[in-house]
């Protein structure tokens, strides 16, 4: 596969939100306001990068048994790196974002790209793939972000519309977050010439069910 | 006590990990198709929580505070966490066989299940106390049992439904999950009426 369509497919063809249906745990909740939903897409694509390059530089070096231990580990590592940054240089967004910056450990596009690509590939390839899946994750966190804010605050990155639109609270609480979330899939289900209502949701979409159950197999055997 | 309560009733009800803080989606929306599986799920979890509350308070008090090592709390959690759950597998799978299939089954998926590392940073940063926090992961556990069972009989019904084709599957669960989750919007305030 070229270089560039291993760039790309993260934004379309295979976007982690919106397509995939992975890390809908910051989907939802940080997407309250535009601004938050971009933080927390630039600081994961920023892990998802690094993380994707280390693993793929130590693929030959760590044991097939401890991979999946190994990789939470270098994730979790550059997690406490990113909230470093982002509470000495932006305190605004580190508040914002809260615990959901520490869940960026167990967020399973990360994870799923490490065991999925990066233990695979090499170190040019991972590092394109996982800035292309940062992208498309951002996209999809800024599209929501956007909507939610326009309606449930009546602003857009912060500058008010003024006092003629009434904000609907509704969006800006957790449920308006899934109304959202699921009115977005139905138009990407349009788009995409209903690809996503064939898909079955839940632990068949998640990339570590093959872990899982390569792992069953192998201690059964 | 009644501070115990208060805290275990708000994290059941109104600060519900699922539908209020977006903790642990994935296997909410993966794991409720079927009423058995979203028991054992969530029987599984309220475990795992309870554990490694039990565990990672007492590693954060005596050995990453007084060290001045807080700021690897996520990766030593994390690992902690991990550990903990393979260890159970093993142990289950080796000496309770029955159990391990009706709950060992969805223990792998439990690591990366973000309710359970968000229930033990939430405790830390919210400064509760050793029963505190066991209260509220157990209140977090119950309350994920409470939104799964829910969910369930709820999707039983949605996936029934003869919806726009644009809406079916994934979309129309999403918005069932929003107003399963607007339902829970009505106990917010009851917690401290109850217990004044």
């Amino acid at each position: 596969m070229s270089y560039l369509k291993t760039f790309t497919k993260g934004i379309i063809k295979e976007n982690p939100v919106l397509v995939m249906l992975l890390g809908t745990c910051p989907t939802l909740a940080v997407t309250t306001l535009a601004v938050n939903g971009l933080g927390m897409g630039l600081a994961t694509t920023f892990v998802l990068v690094c993380s994707n390059i280390v693993i793929s530089l130590l693929k030959n070096v760590i044991p097939k048994e401890v991979r999946l231990p190994s990789f939470i580990v270098i994730i979790a590592g550059f997690v406490t790196f990113v909230s470093f940054m982002l509470q000495s240089y932006l305190p605004d967004l580190y508040s914002a974002l809260g615990v959901f910056l520490s869940l960026i450990t167990v967020n399973c596009i990360i994870l799923g790209r490490a065991e999925m690509f990066a233990s695979k590939n090499n170190v040019v390839a991972s590092a394109l793939d996982g800035l292309g899946m940062g992208v498309g994750f951002t996209f999809a966190l800024l599209c929501i972000g956007i909507i939610r804010e326009l309606l449930g605050s009546g602003s857009f990155f912060g500058i008010s519309l003024g006092d003629w639109f009434e904000p609907i609270g509704f969006f800006a609480q957790s449920a308006g977050g899934f109304f959202v979330f699921g009115v977005v899939i139905a138009v990407v289900n349009v788009i995409s010439h209903y690809k996503i209502s064939k898909k079955k949701i839940g632990c068949a979409n998640c990339p570590n069910a093959a872990a899982c159950g390569a792992k069953e197999e192998g201690a059964e055997a | 006590m009644k501070e115990l309560m208060i805290i275990l009733f708000s994290a059941i009800l109104v600060e519900n990990f699922v539908l209020n803080k977006f903790m642990g989606i994935c296997p909410f929306l993966g794991v409720s198709k079927k009423m058995s599986s979203a028991l054992g799920m969530s029987a599984a979890v309220t475990f795992v929580m309870l554990m490694a509350t039990a565990l990672t308070y007492p590693i954060y008090k005596l050995l990453l505070e007084p060290f001045s090592l807080d700021y690897l709390r996520v990766v030593v959690f994390i690992l902690i966490i991990a550990l903990f759950v393979q260890l159970t597998e093993i142990i289950i799978k080796r000496f309770v066989p029955p159990l391990y299939h009706s709950l060992g089954v969805y223990l792998p998926l439990i690591t990366t299940n973000c309710a359970v590392l968000g229930v033990t940073i939430l405790n830390i940063d919210n400064t509760y106390t050793f029963a505190q926090s066991m209260f509220n992961s157990l209140g977090a556990g119950v309350g994920f049992a409470l939104a799964l069972v829910i969910f369930a009989g709820v999707r039983e019904r949605v996936d029934a439904a003869d919806l726009p084709k644009a809406f079916k599957g994934i979309p129309a669960t999403l918005i069932a999950a929003s107003i399963v989750s607007l339902s829970f919007v009505g106990f917010s305030g009851i917690v401290e009426g109850i217990f004044k």
